[in-house]
């Protein structure tokens, strides 16, 4: 029970980081329909901007996460000028190759730069006991972290003249640029954004898990997952997705082993994508 | 004449194939043999995954998960049951069938993007379960006992003999592909390609139809797989399913040209060939991933129709012979 208990708490935690980079992922598709096959990579980014930070200009991690932002935001926005804006009304392989080139590129110079050597940071910070759960400081303060990025984006979204910009040419691109939204100039917005999620996720996982630069792709698949759960293109679903799957991988362990948690994860998957293809909280196709 | 002129796209394509294969015929060289063996797989998976990707215009981005499946299956049955090389290809090639005969019920009823991540969760789920399949050695995979050659008359021979079979099998493909390409079946399957809807209404029924050319797009790798890891004598979960070869056997029916013939066939060549170039040269080694990436940017950019496709817009009276 004890067991189950610390696992559940655990998986919770990391829910709420996996929910962030889901976001990210979920937010492009709502806005452009585009998926972006290069987002494993930019969380990675995400984990070296910390690490770099931390281990040669010794720059707290906390502060590196902040910078990691700015730097995601800006990577977004460049790569949507260079690989997405040209296919953006192509058919779905034109920028799903697309952003897939933009994937082997960066996994490609970051191989050739840092090799596939595992890395991480050295970050003690204080740990709760709970009765039999002990949480430990740095996945708390990293869920914090998460869960505050979450509300700034919803007001960010809903209360801000450029969120609601966004939201407009997310329902309706060619209406939107009918009352005078500048739609490609929202467009690379929202990929910078999408693409400044992935690299907080990623800062924060750095903080407590040792990575390396392929690491970005397992949580990539996650962000599918957790996307796909909570409809894509719906980013409160998204939160709310990273926590069920936060859960399924602290109390999938209790009952069996551990290397069957991909399995249920992406069997789970194909069946919501068939069943119910706008997620657990989306309305009837 | 007249048939000769009616064949000529076949023809161009299968001279095309065999002038790549007779350098280390005639050299009898091992090593060029071993390059030309990748290349005539390459080409076996892009023309397959091209009756899916080029012809129906569903992309499959977990395809190697029939060349994986396959080749578990195969490896099985000569490791732990004794079997010929011929039962396993067999077998390889039928249960890959069977795979994408039940997910093609399944599955094929989502469109666009959604599909698209299906098949990557397929290709997940199948690699995740293997890894925990004890009869098929779990993470570690399986290993083929040496003495598994001498009924091939030894490894070296066996070694030249897997080559052949690749070269017909690539045959096979080729024929294939051209036979779906101009027939009635694969008149409809270009119509779901161009709009799904209509094509229904004009009495394609879509969903046999896309089943059908999911299944014939996964036998032929399946049957592959089987002679791949005959070949290479032990077979591992990361192995069998690398999601990168899925996509990059995309990239080589892209690069080639979607929805003909010749296209997949000269896109897997182009690409190994400058794979091979990129990994051996020692100012691009290390960042041979980021070349190939580039390029395919610069592809879907600028050339999205392929070198086939650009050459039959750019040369409309050869288009009889480019197919």
């Amino acid at each position: 029970m004890d067991f189950i208990l610390a696992s559940l708490a655990d998986g919770l935690l990391l829910g709420f980081i996996y929910g962030i980079a889901a976001m990210g992922l979920t937010l492009i598709w709502g806005v452009m329909n585009v998926i972006n096959l290069a987002h494993g990579p930019i969380i990675a980014l995400g984990m070296f901007t910390v690490y770099l930070l931390f281990t040669f200009l010794g720059i707290p991690p906390y502060v590196g996460v902040l910078l990691a932002a700015v730097f995601g935001l800006l990577l977004g926005i460049i790569i949507y000028l260079i690989a997405v804006q040209g296919v953006i009304d192509a058919p779905h392989l034109s920028s799903l190759l697309a952003t897939f080139s933009v994937n082997m590129i960066i996994i490609g110079i970051g191989t050739a730069i840092f090799s596939t050597s595992p890395r991480n940071i050295d970050l003690q910070l204080w740990s709760v006991s709970l009765g039999p759960v002990t949480l430990q400081g740095t996945r708390v303060v990293a869920s914090l972290i998460a869960v505050l990025v979450t509300a700034a984006l919803y007001y960010f979204l809903y209360r801000t003249r450029q969120g609601k910009y966004i939201r407009a040419v997310a329902n309706n691109r060619a209406a939107a640029e009918l009352v005078g939204i500048p739609s490609n100039r929202v467009l690379a917005l929202s990929f910078g954004i999408g693409a400044m999620l992935a690299t907080i996720a990623g800062a924060l996982i750095a903080t407590f898990l040792p990575f390396n630069i392929l690491a970005g792709g397992t949580y990539e698949l996650k962000s599918f997952v957790i996307g796909v759960l909570g409809g894509l293109g719906n980013p409160v679903g998204a939160l709310v997705g990273g926590l069920i799957l936060g859960l399924l991988e602290g109390i999938v362990p209790t009952f069996t082993q551990t290397t069957w948690v991909p399995v249920i994860e992406f069997v789970l998957f194909v069946i919501i994508l068939l069943v119910r293809p706008n997620g657990l909280f989306g309305g009837e196709q | 004449m007249n048939t000769l002129k009616n064949y000529a796209g076949l023809l161009t394509s299968l001279v095309v194939v065999v002038l790549i294969a007779l350098a280390p015929i005639f050299s009898g060289n091992a090593a060029s043999r071993e390059v030309v063996f990748t290349i005539l797989r390459a080409i076996v998976l892009a023309s397959s995954l091209n009756i899916l990707l080029g012809y129906t215009g569903y992309v499959s981005f977990g395809h190697i998960v029939f060349f994986g499946f396959g080749g578990y299956v195969g490896f099985y049955l000569i490791t732990a049951q004794g079997q010929s090389l011929w039962v396993a290809m067999l077998a390889g090639g039928l249960v890959s069938g069977l795979l994408a005969y039940l997910l093609g019920k399944a599955i094929l009823r989502l469109r666009g993007a959604y599909f698209a991540l299906a098949t990557i969760g397929v290709n997940e789920a199948v690699r995740a379960f293997i890894n925990n399949f004890e009869p098929f050695g779990g993470p570690t995979g399986m290993t083929m006992n040496f003495s598994v050659y001498q009924q091939y008359g030894g490894a070296m021979q066996a070694l030249e003999m897997t080559f052949y079979i690749m070269l017909v099998l690539t045959i096979l493909v080729v024929i294939l592909s051209y036979v779906v390409r101009t027939s009635k079946f694969g008149l409809g399957l270009l119509a779901i390609r161009e709009d799904e809807d209509a094509a229904e209404v004009m009495g394609v029924v879509a969903p046999d139809a896309k089943t059908w050319a999911f299944v014939l797009s996964a036998i032929f790798p399946g049957m592959v797989g089987a002679l791949f890891f005959f070949k290479n004598g032990s077979v591992e979960p990361l192995d069998a399913f690398p999601l990168h070869t899925s996509i990059e056997m995309i990239v080589m029916v892209m690069l080639g040209g979607q929805g003909t013939v010749l296209g997949p066939i000269l896109g897997a060549a182009g690409y190994q060939r400058m794979r091979g170039l990129l990994v051996t040269s020692t100012i691009f080694k290390n960042i041979q991933l980021a070349v190939s990436g580039g390029l395919l940017l610069l592809i879907v950019l600028f050339v999205p129709a392929g070198i086939i496709g650009w050459a039959r817009q750019r040369w409309p009276k050869w288009r009889g012979v480019l197919q």
